[in-house]
C-alpha cells in the first residue's frame, strides 16, 4: 500500500507586480521579473480555501480524513484555523484538523506528518492546504522577493499519482529570519550568512544525506524541486553543487510569483506534477531551520487526473498592479482617512456560530416540495437566516442542505457604486443566478478592468471581508470566471 | 377587500418644517413646529387632541410614544410609535386614520419627524443586524442603480439615452422644486449639468440621486363627517393601502429588477379602494418616491401612469411635468426636499393636500381633486410599499 499524492491544486492571486514598480517607488537594488500580489481581500486562509477546492475537483469531499493547514501567516495565534477551513471546504466533522505554523518548512512538514498518519493506518487520506501572504516592511528587498499564493496536496493511499518513496530530516537551529511575537515583518541577520551558512550549506546537505540514505544518484531523478531563499542566486548555485543538468532544475518561480514561504516548495511540486509522466523520479525539498527531502516515484495514476486550474495556469492569468500606493492600501500598510459612512456593525459570534456552514460552506437549502434551491438572503440590507419556509412555494419545513460556493452563475444585475467605503473601489455588487437555480447578492472582487455585461458567467470566492475585535471574518463574493 | 377606507377619516390640518441641513434645530424642534403650523391650521389646541401617533427611524428606539409625548408635553395621551423604514410616516397615517374610522377617537395628532444630519456621514447610516454584518457594502444608490443597469439591458437602450430619460426625470422636479419655499434644493439644474454630474453609481449621478435632509411634518385627522366643523375645505382620504414584501427578490429569479412588485399590489389595491379605473387619467397629481431617478421612472410603469416598457417616452414628452397630463413631484419631491425618512410620507401628503385647497402658490396645479402618494420603505428587490389618494 504506496502512500503518497493523490491530487493536488494551486491558486496564484490574479494580481502580480513588476519588480520595476518597487524599484521606481524606493530606488535602492534592482530587481528583474515580478511578484504575485493577494487582493485586499486575500489572505493565508482564502488562498489556501482556493487551492484546496482546485485540489479537490471531482473528488468526494467526504472521503477525506484529516485537514492540516500549513502557513507562517495563520491568522490566530489561538484558535484553530484548519476547522474554519475544513468547515468551508465542507468536509466531514469526524477528521483530524490541525495547524502547522511557524516554520518555512510548515508546508513539507505537513506533509510528511500526513504521510505517516496514512501510513500508520490512522487515515485514509489528509488534505494539506498551505497559504501564505507574508509581510515585508516597505522599501527593502523582501517585498520584493516575496510572493503570495496557496497550494494543496491531498496524501492518501488509493489512487496515488506520486508515491512517497522516501525522505529524509534535519533540524537545525538558526536565527537567520526570524518574526517575534507582535511583529508585522520579517526580519533577518546578515544575508550572507544567512544564505551561505544557512540555507546553501544546510539543505546541500540534507539532499545529499537523503541520497546517501536511499543510495541514490542525482542522475536518478527527473526532477529537482527545491524551494529558493528570498533572492535569486543561490538556487541555481544548488543546482550546480549538485551538478544537475538544466532539465532536472525545477524552476522556482521566482521571476514569475516570487518566494511564497511555507507553501513555495509545494507550489512548486504542483508546477513540477503538472508536467510529471509515469516513472520520473522527483526530489522534494524545502528549507527553514533545517530541512524536509522526499524522494517521490511518479505513477501512471497521473493521466487519469482531471483537468484543474493548477500553478500555470493561474500564472497565466493575471492582471499587473502598476500602482505602488494600491499595494500599499490593500496590505494595509499605510493608515487612510476613514471614509464618513457608517460604521461596520459589530459582529455576534454566537449568530455566526448558528449559521456557520451557511457564512463558510455557502450553504443554502433546497425545497423538497417544488424543488427551488435558494439562499437564505433576504431583507433590507442582507440578512442569513436558516430558510424554513420556501420562497417560492411557501411550504413550511421541507428544507434540504444545498452548498452553492461550487455552482457558477449568470450575472442578472449589477452596480458600481463609488460611494461606498471600499479598499478597491469602485464596489461592484452583483446578482447572481446560480447554474441550477437560486440566486444570491454579493461583492464582486478582482474585476479589475473586466466590462460587466448582464448574462456574463460568474464562480464565487472565499474572501476575508473585514477584522472585528480580531475576528476574521470570511464570506464569498463572485468573481468574472478567472481561468 | 372588506371595507373600503375612503371619505371615512379627514384631514383637517397639517404642518410641515423647512427641510433641509438644519445645523441648529434639534429634532424636538422640528417635531413642535410641525405641530405648531397642524393645529393653527386646524384651528385646535394640544388640549383638543385625544392620541398620536408617530413615524421615526434613527433616534427613538426603546424610548417609546415619549418621542413625540416628550417634546410636545402631551397629556399622558396614548401615542405609538411606528417604524417602516422610509415608508414609516405613511405608515403611521395609515395606522392612526383606521383608529379613527374605528370610532375610537374624534381628534388624533400624526407627526413624523426625522433628525439625520446629526450623524456626521454622507447619505445613510446602514445597520447589519444579522450573521455579523456578512454582507455585500454596497450602498443606497448602489442598490437602485441595479434596475437601472438591468431596465436599460432589457429595453436596449444605450447608456447615453439612459442617462437622459433619469435626467429628464430630475430636471423637471428641480425645476418645480424652485417654487417650494420649505423645499432643501431650491435651483433649477440644466440637463447638461445632470447627465454630467459625477457618477455615484452608474447610471447615476450625483443628481439622480435625492438629498439627506432633516424635516418634520403633521397632520389633524378626524372623522369624516366632523370634518367640515374645522374647515370648508378638508381634504379625505380615498385609499391607504401598503404591500409588504416577503424578502424575496435577492432569493428567488423570479424578480426581474424590471419593477417592484409591492408598488404594483398595493397601487392596484389602492385604486380599487379609491374607485379609480384609468389611474393616468383620473389622477391629477402624484408625490411618488423618488430617492432616485430610477426610482419615479420604475414606479410611473408600476403605478399604471405609462405602460411597461414605455415610460421613457412619457417622461421625455413631458407627461409628468407640472403643466404636463398627470403633475408628477408638484414640489419637487424628494429630489428637492431630500428625505427624513420619518417625515417623508407626510411630506407628500402635505404637497396634495395643499394643492387640493388651492394653497399652492406658484406650484398650484389647476383644479386638482385627487391625488396619490407612493412611499418606499427598503430597496427594490423587495421593500414595502404605501400607496395612498386623497383628495376633495
Amino acid at each position: 500500500m504506496a502512500v503518497g499524492i493523490i491530487s493536488y491544486g494551486a491558486y496564484i492571486p490574479l494580481h502580480r507586480m513588476s519588480r520595476e514598480v518597487f524599484y521606481n517607488a524606493w530606488g535602492g537594488a534592482k530587481m528583474g521579473g515580478e511578484r504575485s500580489v493577494c487582493n485586499f481581500d486575500e489572505d493565508s486562509v482564502t488562498m489556501a480555501m482556493e487551492s484546496a477546492v482546485d485540489c479537490l475537483g471531482g473528488i468526494d469531499r467526504n472521503k477525506i480524513d484529516g485537514l492540516f493547514f500549513a502557513t507562517t501567516t495563520q491568522p490566530y495565534l489561538e484558535k484553530l484555523t484548519a476547522s474554519l477551513l475544513a468547515t468551508a471546504i465542507d468536509l466531514r466533522e469526524d477528521i483530524r484538523t490541525l495547524d502547522i505554523t511557524d516554520t518555512l518548512r510548515a508546508g513539507t512538514s505537513a506533509v510528511a506528518t500526513a504521510a505517516d498518519i496514512v501510513k500508520a493506518g490512522s487515515a485514509k487520506s489528509i488534505l494539506v492546504a498551505a497559504g501564505e501572504h507574508r509581510m515585508a516592511a516597505p522599501a527593502g528587498d523582501f517585498e520584493m522577493a516575496m510572493g503570495d499564493g496557496g497550494v494543496s496536496l491531498l496524501i492518501g493511499d488509493e489512487n496515488v499519482i506520486a508515491t512517497i518513496e522516501g525522505s529524509y530530516h534535519i533540524s537545525d537551529e538558526f536565527a537567520g529570519v526570524w518574526r517575534a511575537e507582535g511583529e508585522e515583518f520579517i526580519r533577518t541577520w546578515e544575508d550572507r550568512m544567512v544564505l551561505d551558512k544557512g540555507y546553501s550549506e544546510v539543505l546541500l546537505k540534507a539532499i545529499k544525506g537523503c541520497l546517501q540514505k536511499y543510495n541514490l544518484q542525482a542522475g536518478d531523478f527527473a526532477k529537482f524541486v527545491y524551494d529558493s531563499p528570498l533572492e535569486s542566486r543561490r538556487h541555481p548555485q544548488m543546482a550546480k553543487s549538485l551538478k544537475l543538468t538544466e532539465e532536472q532544475v525545477q524552476n522556482p518561480l521566482f521571476s514569475t510569483m516570487g518566494n511564497c514561504g511555507s507553501a513555495h516548495a509545494m507550489m512548486m511540486l504542483a508546477d513540477a506534477l503538472e508536467e510529471a509522466k509515469p516513472g520520473d523520479k522527483i526530489l522534494w525539498a524545502s528549507y527553514g531551520n533545517g530541512a524536509d527531502v522526499f524522494i517521490l516515484q511518479v505513477t501512471p495514476e497521473i493521466e487519469k487526473l482531471g483537468p484543474r486550474r493548477g500553478v500555470k495556469k493561474h500564472l497565466e492569468s493575471k492582471r499587473m498592479l502598476e500602482n505602488y500606493d494600491r499595494y500599499l492600501r490593500w496590505r494595509k500598510l499605510v493608515p487612510l482617512e476613514r471614509a464618513r459612512r457608517g460604521e461596520q456593525s459589530p459582529v455576534s459570534i454566537s449568530t455566526q456560530h448558528r449559521d456557520i456552514k451557511i457564512s463558510l460552506a455557502l450553504y443554502g437549502v433546497k425545497c423538497k416540495a417544488c424543488g427551488a434551491p435558494q439562499f437564505s438572503q433576504g431583507g433590507s440590507y442582507g440578512y442569513f437566516t436558516p430558510l424554513r419556509v420556501c420562497v417560492d412555494c411557501q411550504t413550511y419545513d421541507q428544507m434540504e442542505p444545498y452548498r452553492f460556493s461550487d455552482k457558477s452563475g449568470k450575472l442578472t444585475t449589477y452596480t458600481e457604486d463609488r460611494l461606498a467605503d471600499s479598499n478597491d473601489p469602485p464596489t461592484t455588487v452583483t446578482v447572481i443566478d446560480w447554474e441550477d437555480g437560486g440566486r444570491g447578492i454579493f461583492d464582486m472582487t478582482d474585476r479589475g478592468g473586466v466590462e460587466l455585461s448582464v448574462g456574463m458567467e460568474l464562480e464565487m470566492t472565499f474572501r476575508k471581508l473585514f477584522t472585528d475585535r480580531g475576528v476574521h471574518n470570511y464570506f464569498w463574493k463572485t468573481r468574472p470566471v478567472r481561468c | 377587500m372588506v371595507e373600503s377606507i375612503k371619505d371615512r377619516v379627514a384631514i383637517v390640518g397639517m404642518g410641515c418644517t423647512q427641510f433641509g441641513e438644519l445645523w441648529d434645530k434639534s429634532r424636538v424642534d422640528l417635531i413642535v413646529e410641525a405641530a405648531k403650523e397642524a393645529y393653527e391650521d386646524a384651528g385646535i389646541e394640544q388640549k383638543d387632541i385625544q392620541a398620536g401617533w408617530y413615524s421615526n427611524y434613527y433616534d427613538t428606539t426603546g424610548l417609546t410614544g415619549m418621542g413625540l409625548a416628550g417634546p410636545l408635553r402631551m397629556d399622558y395621551l396614548p401615542i405609538t410609535r411606528v417604524e417602516n423604514a422610509c415608508a414609516s410616516a405613511s405608515d403611521t397615517l395609515r395606522n392612526a386614520t383606521y383608529a379613527v374610522a374605528a370610532g375610537i377617537y374624534d381628534r388624533v395628532l400624526v407627526l413624523g419627524a426625522e433628525k439625520i444630519k446629526d450623524q456626521g456621514l454622507s447619505g445613510l447610516a446602514v445597520r447589519n443586524l444579522d450573521m455579523g454584518g456578512l454582507m455585500f457594502s454596497m450602498t443606497m444608490p448602489g442598490m437602485f442603480s441595479m434596475m437601472a443597469t438591468k431596465y436599460f439591458n432589457h429595453y436596449n437602450i444605450s447608456p447615453e439615452d439612459g442617462k437622459r430619460m433619469l435626467a429628464y426625470v430630475s430636471w423637471k422636479s428641480h425645476k418645480n422644486g424652485v417654487d417650494s419655499p420649505k423645499a432643501h434644493f431650491r435651483k433649477e439644474v440644466s440637463m447638461e449639468q445632470i447627465i454630467k454630474a459625477p457618477i455615484i453609481a452608474w447610471p447615476l449621478g450625483l443628481f439622480d440621486c435625492c438629498g439627506v435632509s432633516d424635516g418634520a411634518a403633521a397632520a389633524i385627522i378626524v372623522p369624516a363627517k366632523d370634518a367640515k366643523k374645522y374647515r370648508d375645505d378638508p381634504v379625505y382620504i380615498k385609499a391607504l393601502q401598503m404591500s409588504v414584501a416577503p424578502a424575496d427578490g435577492t432569493t428567488t429569479t423570479k424578480y426581474d429588477f424590471l419593477h417592484v412588485e409591492s408598488t404594483r399590489r398595493a397601487g392596484a389595491k389602492a385604486f380599487e379602494e379609491a374607485g379609480i379605473t384609468n389611474p393616468r387619467e383620473e389622477i391629477d397629481m402624484a408625490e411618488l418616491h423618488d430617492c432616485f431617478s430610477i426610482t419615479e421612472a420604475v414606479t410611473m410603469e408600476d403605478l399604471l401612469f405609462s405602460k411597461e416598457g414605455n415610460v421613457k417616452e412619457d417622461i421625455e414628452s413631458g407627461f409628468f411635468d407640472r403643466d404636463g397630463g398627470l403633475s408628477v413631484q408638484p414640489d419637487g419631491g424628494l429630489k428637492c426636499f431630500g428625505h427624513p425618512i420619518g417625515a417623508t410620507g407626510l411630506r407628500m401628503v402635505y404637497e396634495i393636500y395643499k394643492q387640493c385647497q388651492g394653497k399652492a402658490d406658484k406650484r398650484q396645479l389647476k383644479d386638482p381633486k385627487l391625488g396619490l402618494t407612493h412611499n418606499l420603505g427598503g430597496q427594490p428587490p423587495h421593500c414595502t410599499i404605501f400607496v395612498g389618494v386623497f383628495g376633495t
